[in-house]
């Protein structure tokens, strides 16, 4: 636990937020329009559109992705790892198969833009399970559980969240009628989606072909890249994505991609009770002598300084895991023990499960893969979820698939097909080759959560103020790895219906163990599980720490499953939710919101 | 559509190929010195971090990952040896960029980078440590190998198979290759991609960066040449 002492205590203040992406930026509009003088505290450095995504020094693939711009500043702050409970973690030293964010605005900042909700049924995945295949379908050691809270509880939030966002896309249902050709698996919508679909570029185009073709139902996915020009309820403006290909892992120079910085934020400058503090790393949340009401925070502020910031009303909104690494080095619940199964912190970590067709074509195909919106694309839920009978398969979890035109660029992006070596003229031939000419889909699995698979703090290694690090123990399973395949073997049918002249297929056999060496996905989710039972989860189904009840958690860290969408859309309609619970319960008369 | 000609830069970028086309047939053959092969009409790049030795066996080690051949840029034309020895003054180069606390510990491959060094002291070591495997082996050093017997050498590195010293071969080798695809790709700005010719190559517009009238016309060859953020 954390022994830094303050050198300075600031002003108390109503409420302070830990982490200025997404989620902290969405608490910060509801609590000061609940009349609370709100404090944020960012780690990172203060940024905006300018001059962080100005044109044209943003387009460089070599500053941004390359060297990691925008990104974790690993030499400060990183994670440990290890596969299995008796092994010894060594550091995440070089950023790799996620890419986790610092600054104002996170990771929301340089975020692709592929917006989702989730299946109604995933948000009850064991009830549901349990009940469709018997108790006994469950494999031991899968810690799965449900998160306490409905998709039609969550349905106003969902249909917010896109309004704030701009959310580009179609509906296929609103309120029960049938409105146009969306995702005829998705959840119940009480309005359309806040503008038109964004154009389809030419491989996604494809896919869809293909997909149709093999008897699928591919649609145009949702993005929160503009597809035209709109001003969210909060007065924020937006305009048109021109398909730059500089999306995923920059800020967008044309103010298209949703970020907390363009939707949020404008609209949080104009009022006096918010003050957002860039360069503060908080390293506690502060307990009274009870243990059961927080005091506030300490943070570390740019000149070194340790500040206690006083607060009635604590936001835990760091990225997914970082959640549950303040609440570990605060002491706020029971740390989780995967031996003896008890305690809760660090429990149900889970990442996603990829796998990816790379389809390559004849010469002057001219797939134009430079053209792309980091949420553009094309995609299918037939595989995914429980959309397919998992009775004679044998395994839990499923997997949407999709083809995102994102924007390739050549330093990292580019496809050549198997067996193609890693130098030398031939590998000077394929590239040349490939680069316009390949059509690449992922299928984007969920990932269940396990007995030991959790975090906790390192006992080694420590952070540039000293304090241990978090400290994954990962793996992957064989219930996942059979979904994948299963899945990936489906979308086989896509490839070959494209008949392209040769296919490379990357997808875990079972017995692969967790590589962080080449990017997956940055999904990562838990270690400050919800739920309705305090014994298997962190904060009840409002956010509300079980332990102390004036902290409360945001973000996906409170995922208590992986789910095979990306998590922006489900972890900020949980933000309102939980923002409407302190609104019109905590506020009035704070305490336990759920006995 | 936009009216497509050649531009000014164009033409530049023509005259400038085919004044370094023999250049290019030089470094294709073997033998040593080709470090100090230049184009008639650009001055010789001094290296600012390797000395003569150091940059003769990373130009050549270069050459061979990305050679010249008709296909399209070599790695030395794009200035890739270029790239790799400016970057070796950014924070990067140093460490900086990545978590660099001890222990440092052996592990398996699948957890990444678990070595000591940072790229400055990592090029410098594994670059010696090449040459006396070399030596040590052929009686040469790598400048005077020829392209196969490079090629041989560098297929050891990727392997892990070559003893260099202190540096595990394969952090070596995926250093370099990871540098030297960088300078081959990375906007010119960089010092690497010299003229874009290796965007040209396979058809990257660079920082163009809109795409609205293009992005529904499927299949049809983007007509436009690459632009650099320089």
């Amino acid at each position: 636990m954390s022994d830094i002492k303050a050198d300075v205590k600031m002003k108390p203040v109503d409420a302070v937020i830990v982490g200025f992406g997404w989620t902290g930026a969405i608490m910060a509009k509801e609590m000061t329009e609940a009349g609370l003088n709100v404090v944020a505290l960012e780690r990172g450095e203060y940024r905006d559109t300018y001059p962080d995504g100005a044109y044209p020094k943003t387009l460089d693939e070599l500053t941004y992705i390359q060297r990691s711009k925008l990104f974790q500043d690993m030499s400060k702050s990183t994670f440990t790892f290890r596969h299995s409970i008796t092994g010894v973690a060594v550091p995440y030293r070089q950023i790799g198969a996620f890419k986790p964010g610092t600054g104002v605005g996170g990771a929301g900042l340089h975020w692709s833009g592929m917006h989702w909700r989730v299946l109604p049924e995933e948000l009850q995945i064991r009830s549901h399970y349990e009940r469709r295949y018997g108790k006994k379908f469950i494999p031991e050691g899968m810690t799965i559980q449900d998160f306490g809270v409905t998709y039609a509880e969550l349905e106003p939030h969902f249909d917010f969240v896109e309004k704030v966002f701009g959310t580009s896309g179609q509906a296929y249902k609103v309120n029960g009628i049938v409105v146009g050709d969306g995702n005829v698996f998705e959840g119940d919508r009480s309005d359309n989606y806040a503008l038109a679909p964004q154009k389809v570029p030419y491989t996604a185009e494809l896919f869809r072909r293909a997909a149709k073709a093999v008897g699928y139902h591919p649609f145009v996915n949702a993005s929160s890249n503009a597809s035209g020009p709109y001003t969210n309820p909060y007065g924020c403006q937006m305009g048109p994505c021109n398909f730059c290909g500089f999306c995923s892992g920059y800020a967008c120079y044309n103010y298209s991609k949703a970020s907390p910085n363009v939707n949020i934020m404008p609209a949080l400058r104009m009022v006096a009770n918010f003050e957002l503090r860039a360069n503060c790393n908080v390293v506690r949340i502060n307990l009274d002598g009870s243990k059961k009401r927080a005091t506030g925070v300490t943070y570390i502020n740019a000149d070194g300084k340790a500040v206690e910031q006083p607060a009635d009303l604590v936001i835990a909104s760091a990225f997914a895991y970082n959640n549950a690494h303040l609440f570990l080095l605060s002491g706020i619940g029971k740390p989780y023990d995967p031996v003896s199964n008890e305690g809760v912190v660090g429990r149900n970590i889970a990442y996603q499960m990829m796998s990816t067709i790379q389809t390559f074509f004849k010469e002057d195909t001219n797939t134009n893969p430079f053209i792309g919106a980091g949420g553009t694309g094309v995609a299918l839920d037939d595989w995914n979820g429980d959309n397919f009978d998992h009775g004679p398969l044998g395994f839990v979890g499923g997997s949407p698939a999709w083809c995102n035109p994102a924007g390739s660029k050549p330093i990292s992006g580019i496809a050549t097909p198997d067996g193609t070596p890693a130098w030398g003229s031939a590998w000077k031939k394929a590239v040349k080759k490939s680069y316009l000419n390949t059509v690449s889909f992922d299928c984007h699995g969920a990932n269940m959560t396990y007995r030991d698979c959790y975090v906790d703090l390192d006992p080694t290694y420590t952070d540039k103020y000293g304090q241990q690090l978090l400290r994954f123990t990962f793996d992957w399973k064989e219930n996942d790895i059979k979904m994948s395949r299963f899945v990936t073997d489906k979308m086989m049918k896509v490839a070959e219906a494209m008949n392209p002249e040769s296919i490379k297929v990357s997808v875990k056999s079972v017995g692969d163990h967790l590589d962080l060496r080449n990017y997956q996905t940055t999904h990562w989710a838990g270690g400050t599980a919800m739920g309705a039972d305090r014994k298997t989860s962190v904060v009840n189904r409002y956010l509300q720490s079980w332990d102390v009840h004036n902290v409360f958690a945001v973000g996906s860290s409170v995922f208590p499953v992986g789910i095979g969408y990306n998590p922006t859309g489900l972890a900020c309609a949980l933000t309102y939710w939980s923002a409407k619970a302190i609104r019109e319960q905590y506020l009035k008369d704070p305490r336990p919101l759920v006995a | 559509m936009k009216i497509i000609g050649i531009s000014p830069h164009r033409r530049h970028f023509l005259r400038k190929a085919v004044g370094a086309a023999p250049v290019v047939a030089l470094l294709a053959g073997a033998g040593g010195g080709l470090a100090m092969a230049v184009s008639k009409d650009q001055p010789a790049y001094k290296p600012r971090f390797f000395d003569a030795t150091e940059w003769a066996t990373l130009t050549a080690l270069v050459d061979r990952l990305i050679p010249a051949d008709g296909e399209g840029p070599g790695a030395l034309e794009s200035g890739a040896h270029e790239f790799i020895d400016a970057q070796m003054n950014t924070p990067y180069a140093y460490g900086a960029l990545w978590y660099m606390q001890g222990p440092f510990v052996p592990s398996i491959e699948q957890f990444g980078y678990q070595f000591h060094m940072a790229p400055r002291e990592l090029y410098k070591s594994a670059l010696a440590g090449v040459n006396a495997a070399v030596n040590k082996q052929s009686g040469k050093p790598f400048v005077q190998l020829n392209a196969a017997e490079r090629d041989a050498v560098i297929t050891q590195l990727q392997k892990g198979s070559l003893d260099i010293g202190e540096v595990p071969a394969k952090v070596f080798f995926n250093q370099l290759l990871q540098n030297t695809r960088e300078g081959y790709f990375c906007d010119p700005v960089h010092g690497g991609n010299k003229d874009m010719l290796a965007w040209k190559m396979v058809g990257f517009p660079g920082a163009r960066a809109d795409y609205m009238d293009w992005v529904e016309q499927y299949g049809k060859k983007y007509p436009l040449p690459p632009v650099s953020i320089a």
